[in-house]
């Protein structure tokens, strides 16, 4: 029944996609379509909830007689199924309200609108399918769906080139994830998920490296991520969050069904290659971050550091559950199922902040913005809730998620193996240090675009956005808020996901007094948001309070002070580069290769003095531009097949039909 | 009655911290003057300051947000209530399950994230400058400080500070892993209270200066809220010193009033003590050129990951 009523949503979402394909020329195409998106997300959402929260032992499940005639589809909604429905859903309904208002903006609404709901139907169908074949399919839907509305601008040679790289980049996975299929399905060829999980696997390590490929190139691992900073800030802002936000939580929702839940015993050497591939993803993400000034491409490659943190946390489930630890291996599996429930919530409200300051002022780059908290008071605030909540700081959401990472990253010094004693306190200190970094840079990216003074004209002037979009927004805010304070209650409900997966839940939150939360249940930590927000407001309220009962209340304003030396020239304040240059200093020369280039006129000449910073990807440099040069290399050989006379194609036919007759022939 | 008696003492705990921490400030500077051969300003001038700064008029810039005028209490707030958890003259008190040393460490995150934003609202150089270095010295001090927190905790089996310092009074050893933790600590805790060599509370009007500057537009009740926040921090890291490495004396939240008055008699003397050692320090070393800090605190960075590696080798270690 709950299946039932998901499919049916689906299949308003395509219905909505037909409709905007007919009437996307009209003034209410956008809205209508967003109207029903977001009330299909709303209902998945529901049902999905309700079916997380009342777990029943056997999971609903739908059998269809569409697709291949011997498999049809199979659809189920277990406890892991129904969490990413939710997620997903969650997401979606998020992005459908920030887009009614958004979406009035858009200038080429019929790139967009149609495969907007194709695109949330076919997330909701990777989630719901039970077997390879559909997964598979609604994969792809999803995969194209979203390279579709990367391209809705397409004048953009630099969004061209985005999406030609994530299609490439996309297509890849895609095969990767059909042969991880084709292996587990093995000789028999029994697609369902069922069959898959009833029958032996052959050779299930390389069936986890296909799968970490296949959805690390979709969740953005390094060194698969490089399509992703170009792609997700290529899209319109409700589809970048969309893609950040949910997309990448799909393909880590592909990670662990198949890991997890479809192949059997995991072996010891999985978990060092995910946890260590994690680690890097975390460091590397967020320096890169760092590095950028597009505010929505900043966004993007926290995406990466995040994916980064999800899969420490699965890295460490494995190695757990590969051990027989069942308690360990079910916090570290919660602490990442939480970070993909919180990611989802903070990057999509930080893309609608992205978004609503792009309407506002038409400018992505943040040096030329400024002082829009003073233009924009409520988007500021939703977007500095973000930006708490994703520096991982109490009281907010993304803390709770890495505090939980740290706990199981304790516990795992019983971790037998010598290679894990190894990597996991490295991988540990990598993670506190993208932590740090990730402060470091939304200081940086609210610094500069909402704080200090407008550098343009056009942040000068720009105005509140719409209602629909301020509502997202702070949904969104109050959603990191009630999460940081209150996670026990969104542990309890991922028990059930955990106790199919591993086998093991963490203990029962919500009988703890005080609504605090422990990590295993002998354990002797434990961590209360829901206090410490108290003891803020209280101390804040008692300081404030104090201040202004015995102190002064008198306020002047007047120029700034700067040292006695104020400079009326916007431009003398930091820029987002300034900002990170001395954290270049420290990590880029052997991250990114980093120079600089000082061309200092003599005096007497007039010319300006330049600075050129150069930063060299060297993932793309490794791994990527050799291949990208071979392919070159290969079809600039195979070019000169296009200009041959009719006699040589005859006789390379003639010769091609030669060679197979005889390989039929001689085959034994 | 125990309810009221807990709270109680949770209460006194919160208000000791407060009132002390301007006489440790006091303190370290009577000290630093005294040893520098000079008189020094006396012990309580930095209530003075504090009282004289509430009373004025504040002056604040005309394009100062919301978040300027607001910030320095949500500075403060955090960086008490973090002050607060940590034990300093009893272990066990009713909140301190609130939030564990991890919590502590983000919970100064905090503060620091929202002294670097409010930095930057003005738009002038000094507060991006203050900032900026401020975040660099922090992406490297927060990692060191989560790795001593990762040594402490395996050490100890546990990252609640009441149980460490239960654990360290019952069961304290000389450990590899510790010492290489205290030394560690003690880096990170120069750099976050932007003493010498990292940063210098006296100086002005320098291009070295780090948190000055990201206080430079701020006058009157704000400035005495910063002011008092960094005088707490300081402190802070002293408690938090004294608590995990020297926990001798602390009493347990439900011994008698001797066994408190005890507790609270060792804490002052470990606070005094620890001032002045810091201060000892501070005269007998030079400032660091800034980009010489990231060497520093890499150091405090592979002390804390060396021990913590040791841990996970052998728990002896």
């Amino acid at each position: 029944m709950p299946v039932a009523v998901a499919l049916w949503g689906v299949v308003a979402l395509f219905a909505a996609a037909v409709l905007a394909v007919t009437i996307h020329r009209t003034r209410l195409a956008g809205p209508l379509v967003y109207l029903i998106s977001l009330a299909v997300c709303l209902a998945n959402m529901g049902v999905a909830g309700m079916q997380l929260l009342h777990a029943s032992a056997t999971a609903p499940a739908l059998h269809l007689p569409v697709g291949l005639p011997w498999i049809g589809a199979h659809f189920r909604m277990d406890a892991l199924s129904a969490f990413f429905l939710l997620v997903t859903n969650l997401g979606g309904a998020g992005a459908s309200l920030f887009a009614i208002g958004y979406g009035a903006h858009e200038k080429a609404p019929g790139r967009v609108l149609p495969f907007y709901p194709v695109f949330l139907g076919a997330m909701n169908l990777v989630v719901l399918a039970d077997d390879a074949f559909s997964f598979l399919v609604a994969w792809e839907f999803m995969s194209l769906s979203s390279w579709a509305l990367v391209m809705a601008h397409h004048h953009d040679p630099d969004n061209r080139n985005a999406a030609f790289i994530y299609i490439v980049m996309a297509s890849f996975g895609t095969l990767t994830l059909l042969l991880a299929f084709g292996l587990l399905a093995g000789g028999a060829g029994g697609y369902a998920f069922a069959d898959i999980r009833s029958a032996g696997q052959t050779w299930p390590g390389l069936v986890l490296v296909l799968v970490l490929i296949g959805t690390g190139s979709k969740a953005g691992l390094v060194p698969l991520h490089v399509w992703l900073p170009l792609a997700h800030p290529a899209a319109p802002s409700h589809v970048s969050a969309l893609m950040s936000g949910v997309m990448t939580k799909v393909a880590v929702y592909g990670f662990v069904r198949i890991v997890f839940d479809l192949v059997g015993q995991p072996a010891w050497w999985w978990s060092m290659l995910v946890i260590a591939l994690a680690g890097i993803t975390c460091v590397l993400g967020v320096l890169s971050a760092l590095m950028q000034h597009d505010l929505k491409r900043l966004l993007a490659y926290h995406t990466v550091e995040n994916i980064g943190i999800i899969f420490i946390g699965l890295g460490l489930a494995l190695a757990f559950s590969a051990h027989g630890m069942r308690a360990p291996a079910a916090l570290a599996l919660t602490a990442a199922l939480f970070h993909v429930f919180n990611h989802c919530i903070f990057k999509s409200l930080l893309f609608f902040g992205a978004g609503a300051v792009l309407v506002a002022t038409g400018q992505r780059d943040m040096e030329h913005l400024g002082g829009l908290i003073h233009r924009m008071p409520v988007t500021a605030f939703a977007f500095l809730t973000g930006c708490i909540a994703i520096s991982a700081l109490p009281p907010l959401n993304g803390f709770v998620s890495e505090w939980l990472t740290f706990q199981a990253i304790l516990l795992s010094p019983a971790l037998p193996s010598w290679g894990l004693k190894i990597i996991v306190p490295a991988v540990g200190a990598m993670l506190a240090l993208s932590a740090a970094l990730a402060a470091a840079c939304f200081v940086k990216a609210f610094g500069v675009t909402f704080l200090g003074r407008p550098r343009t004209p056009v942040a000068a002037h720009a105005h509140e956005v719409d209602r629909a979009s301020l509502a997202a927004m702070l949904a969104f805010a109050v959603i990191c808020l009630l999460a940081g304070i209150l996670p026990g209650l969104f542990i309890d409900a991922l028990a059930p996901v955990t106790q199919g997966l591993v086998g093991a839940h963490m203990p029962v939150q919500a009988a703890l007094p005080w609504l605090s939360i422990v990590p295993i249940a002998d354990s002797r930590s434990s961590y209360n948001g829901l206090l410490v927000l108290i003891f803020i407001a209280l101390a804040t309220l008692l300081a404030v309070e104090a201040i202004h009962r015995f102190a002064s209340r008198a306020v002047r304003r007047g120029p700034a002070w700067d040292c006695g030396y104020p400079d009326a020239n916007p431009a003398t304040q930091y820029t987002a580069d300034s900002f990170a240059q001395p954290i270049r200093r420290v990590f880029g020369e052997v991250v990114f290769k980093a120079s600089e280039r000082v061309d200092m006129p003599t005096p007497g000449d007039r010319r300006p003095a330049r600075l050129t910073v150069i930063l060299r990807d060297l993932v793309w440099e490794a791994f990527y531009a050799p291949i990208s040069a071979s392919v070159t290399a290969a079809s600039e050989r195979l070019n000169r097949l296009q200009f041959l006379t009719i006699r040589q194609y005859l006789s390379l036919v003639f010769a091609a039909l030669v060679t197979l007759l005889l390989a039929v022939s001689l085959w034994p | 009655m125990a309810l009221i008696r807990d709270l109680a003492l949770q209460g006194v705990q919160m208000l000791l911290v407060l009132a002390l921490a301007p006489l440790l400030l006091g303190f370290t500077r009577k000290v630093k003057a005294r040893l520098l051969r000079r008189r020094g300003p006396p012990v309580l001038q930095p209530y003075r300051d504090l009282l004289r700064l509430i009373r004025k008029e504040a002056v604040i810039a005309e394009n100062a947000s919301w978040l300027f005028r607001s910030g320095p209490y949500l500075i403060f707030a955090a960086t008490w209530v973090a002050a607060a958890l940590i034990p300093t003259f009893a272990t066990g008190l009713t909140f301190s399950w609130a939030a564990d040393l991890i919590a502590i460490t983000a919970l100064i995150g905090s503060a620091r994230f929202f002294l670097a934003l409010v930095g930057m609202d003005i738009g002038t150089s000094f507060g991006g400058i203050g900032a900026s270095r401020e975040m660099m010295f922090a992406s490297l001090a927060e990692p060191a400080m989560i790795m001593i927190v990762f040594t402490v905790a395996l050490v100890a089996g546990s990252t609640q500070l009441s149980n460490i310092a239960t654990y360290m009074l019952d069961y304290a050893s000389l450990r590899v892993s510790l010492g290489l933790a205290l030394v560690a600590l003690i880096i990170v805790a120069v750099a976050e209270n932007a003493r010498i060599p990292v940063d210098n509370p006296a100086t002005h009007l320098e291009l070295t200066m780090v948190h000055e500057a990201m206080v430079l537009e701020y006058s009157g009740r704000h400035l005495a809220m910063i002011e008092l926040a960094a005088a707490v921090k300081l402190l802070l890291y002293v408690s938090l010193i004294a608590c995990i490495f020297f926990p001798w004396g602390l009493a347990a939240a439900d011994a008698g009033p001797a066994a408190l008055a005890v507790g609270v008699a060792t804490y002052l003397a470990k606070l005094f003590a620890g001032g002045f050692l810091l201060v000892l320090f501070e005269t007998s070393i030079a400032k660091m050129r800034v980009f010489r800090v990231p060497d520093f605190l890499g150091v405090a960075l592979m002390l804390g990951l060396l021990g913590t590696l040791l841990l996970f080798v052998s728990r002896s270690f």
